[in-house]
């Protein structure tokens, strides 16, 4: 019989590091509590959180050995020994033993990962390991394998079950068949403790057997047969003669196959998808009986059935959708951890508060969110939070709090990380602003405004470039993607109480929210997220460099007109700028403008992808089908905003002789 | 056919345990737990269990005695997975009332034959 292990490969890696996920938050609450309450806390320690990180060990153990992944199943047996010590109350755990369990977490999650992905093993493994080793009170000596196991060629067997025999659900029967599977045997059944039938209870075994086998063997393979009823029967297995014999070594080979990506569903939602095809299967009957023979006397009950057909498919369309739905607790959980570890780099103090941990987004979206994320915390630890002395001075307690929050509203989910640190620093904000000619340098503006240039490029105002975060990778890239999710984040604070982030987030990937545009017969979709704002411009407010992209002045700012009949090869019915109307288009904190003939409105549209049919396609990112059944091509809008942009830098720097206008709009473009 | 019921707290075994015997023909029910396995147990006739030790909610030695205060459980085999390094809890498991135990790491083919020797 062959079983294709691989096949559960990808639900082991994947409950594997939900596991490594639960030990990690599980040990940062410990460590907690045993940094607040010392050695009395750690006494007092939460059995079952302790249970639950040896059970998630022992789970990771259990599975990799059975799927062939020696090297995790290795590790996971020296981390779980001690947290089994730990679970017996056989050691305390102190902050250094947290220590090392967390770095041994660590290294198994990349172990886990190495052992998915077919990569190599972290470098710190033999190290941790043997730190493990040597944490243990009693360091277990290997146990001694079987040392000399005895072989005969005829073994005599007594076999006498006692009165809880089979109260195990164990039967002398099985231990016969496994006999007679070994060699031949013959028996003599031992009747005499039998009672007399008034006495005799059909639960209790009375009978007991000498056995003979005649096979060459060695004792293990006797010692096996009995071994689930040693403690339940009288039993002696002797042999005339004994000698030595080799033990077997078993290889485990290893499987090697990448995991496909997959996704765990709780049968409840299975359930519910089960019952709605249910319902649409009888609407369907329903309708096709209506219609076989049908006269417009039964149009009511067609128009009932169609109705009920259409909230079917709604309802299946939701819990389709609701398949791919994860909670958002899967991000939030690693967050803790990275706002520990930063904190203590940074000599800082911070607390993490969680809420709303369960609200559920698509699963893709879910895996693309948490880059972003972790970069904001990382922020409100490294530049929001400030030092315990700073922050006791200005009477804030000692420990920053970072308090991450996910709610619905209105069809999106919203994500606020709040930190109670010293808020944005405004003056430098604008010092840097003026400094690179984003606001002139007389103007007065908003705070509100004044906030909204962090998520500009390069625009890091910390004093100092720390190790942790300001490695060059600013806001404008969490803006960026979250803006290809199709969400939007956004800033505000006080000074001195603090800074709040808000990212909203489509529920799904698969449905965005676009506005219509059409340009000659043709209509593309532009997702919302990307509009700025859509004006009509007049044929005074463009210019053109000679050579160069059409430049348009939106309120003393210039940016490039992008014309989509010129882009797609269309014949657009608007030619003058004032026939049409012009939608500014935001990406990568850079603006174009789009001309097009006329906004047709805001729609859902369905994303269909284009990749499998069609090579990828410059400015277009994917397609829908709308409701007349015509297609429609979604517009992409960083990659429109990447090209007009292109060539107006390769102008700028071709030609210093331009318009004034045009060379202050070329400063501004980059 | 024969139902086995496999209980243990790992969707990957849960499957792995499955799958195999889905494969040789046996008829087979899965619970995350000890709690759920009881519960389930006591809706249909089970013909052998097959459960972890270490679940949360109710663990493999607390199952094993509620299974066999259950009257129709009484000589029902049941078997626990442990490994090698717990042989007290293979013990207390016996004590409990367990049929045997199947040591982790198995292979498809280890467990197949157990099952066939057990159910006979």
């Amino acid at each position: 019989m062959t079983i294709d292990l691989t096949r559960f490969h990808s639900t082991f890696f994947e409950e594997s590091l939900e596991g490594v996920a639960v030990m990690e938050s599980e040990l940062l609450e410990i460590e907690r509590q045993v940094r607040r309450g010392g050695k009395q806390a750690a006494e007092s320690l939460d059995a079952e959180r302790l249970n639950c990180i040896f059970r998630a060990a022992h789970s990771i153990k259990g599975g990799s050995g059975t799927f062939g992944f020696t090297q995790v199943a290795d590790f996971a047996h020296a981390l779980e020994s001690l947290l089994d010590e730990a679970r017996s109350g056989h050691r305390l755990i102190d902050a250094d033993t947290a220590n090392l369990l967390l770095r041994a977490v660590d290294c198994l999650r990349a172990l886990v990962h190495a052992a998915k992905d077919d990569g190599p093993a972290p470098t710190d493994v033999e190290t941790l390991h043997a730190e493990l080793e040597r944490a243990q009170a009693n360091a277990v000596a290997p146990a001694a394998k079987a040392v000399a196991a005895a072989t005969a060629s005829v073994w005599s067997i007594r076999f006498v079950p006692n009165d809880r025999f089979f109260h195990t659900g164990n039967d002398p029967l099985r231990i016969f068949r496994a006999l007679i599977d070994l060699g031949p045997i013959a028996t003599h059944a031992d009747a005499s403790q039998l009672p007399v039938w008034e006495q005799f209870d059909p639960q209790v075994c009375y009978l007991g057997w000498d056995i003979m086998i005649e096979k060459a063997m060695a004792r293990d393979a006797l010692d096996d047969v009995f071994a689930w009823v040693v403690g339940d029967c009288e039993l002696t297995i002797e042999a005339p003669t004994a000698t030595a014999t080799a033990t077997v070594v078993n290889a485990v080979a290893k499987v090697d196959e990448k995991a496909a990506s997959s996704i765990r569903v709780a049968t409840a939602k299975v359930d519910g998808l089960v019952d709605i095809v249910g319902e649409l299967v009888i609407t369907q009957t329903m309708l096709s009986q209506l219609v076989e023979d049908f006269t417009i006397e039964r149009a009511a009950q067609l128009q009932a059935g169609v109705a009920q057909l259409a909230r079917h498919t709604r309802e299946l369309q939701d819990a389709v959708l609701g398949i791919r739905m994860l909670p958002l607790g899967f991000v939030f959980s690693r967050l803790p951890r990275l706002a520990r570890d930063v904190a203590t780099l940074l000599g800082k103090q911070v607390e993490m508060e969680i809420s709303g941990d369960r609200t559920e987004l698509d699963k893709a979206i879910i895996e693309r969110i948490s880059d972003p994320l972790i970069h904001l915390v990382r922020n409100s630890v490294d530049h929001g939070i400030e030092a315990p002395q700073e922050r006791t001075r200005q009477g804030k307690p000692a420990h920053g709090t970072i308090r991450l929050n996910a709610y619905h509203k209105a069809g999106n989910v919203v994500i606020e990380v709040l930190d109670d640190g010293r808020g944005l620093d405004r003056d430098r904000i604008v010092a840097k602003a003026r400094e690179r000619g984003l606001i002139a340098a007389d103007a007065a503006i908003d705070p509100s405004q004044i906030d909204e240039f962090i998520f500009m490029p390069g625009f890091s105002t910390s004093e100092t470039v720390s190790d942790v975060s300001g490695r060059g990778v600013g806001l404008d890239v969490v803006r960026n993607n979250i803006r290809t999710l199709g969400g939007g984040v956004e800033v505000s604070s006080s000074p001195g109480q603090g800074t709040r982030f808000v990212i909203r987030l489509p529920l799904t990937l698969a449905i965005v929210d676009g506005m219509s545009l059409r340009v000659g017969s043709e209509i593309y979709i532009l997702p919302l997220a990307w509009i700025a704002e859509t004006l009509q411009v007049q044929p005074q407010d463009v210019t053109q460099p000679a050579g160069g992209p059409e430049i348009i002045a939106v309120r003393n700012e210039f940016v490039p007109l992008l014309r989509l009949d010129r882009i797609f090869n269309v014949t657009a019915r608007a030619t003058n700028v004032n026939e049409g109307l012009v939608v500014i288009v935001e990406a990568d904190s850079k603006r174009i403008a789009l001309f097009v003939d006329e906004l047709l409105g805001q729609q859902q549209v369905v994303l269909k992808s284009l990749e499998p049919h069609c090579q990828r396609l410059e400015g277009i990112s994917a397609a829908t089908i709308l409701g007349d059944g015509t297609v429609a091509l979604i517009l992409d809008a960083g990659s429109l905003v990447r090209q007009a942009h292109s060539a107006a830098a390769v102008l700028a720097a071709a030609s210093n002789a331009l318009h004034p206008s045009a060379a202050a709009s070329a400063a501004t473009l980059h | 056919m024969a139902t086995i019921m496999t209980v243990d707290d790992t969707a990957s075994m849960r499957q792995m345990i499955s799958f195999t015997l889905g494969s040789v023909g046996y008829d087979v029910i899965q619970a995350v737990d000890g709690a759920e396995a009881l519960k389930l147990a006591q809706d249909r006739k089970v013909d052998l269990v097959i459960a972890d030790v270490n679940m949360p909610n109710m663990d493999g030695i607390t199952l094993v005695k509620s299974l066999r205060a259950l009257d129709t459980y009484k000589f029902t085999p049941i078997l626990m997975l442990t490994t090698e390094s717990q042989a007290g809890k293979r013990d207390q498991g016996k004590s409990a009332g367990a049929t045997g135990w199947i040591v982790k790491p198995f292979n498809p083919e280890q467990l197949v034959n157990v099952v066939r020797k057990v159910l006979g």
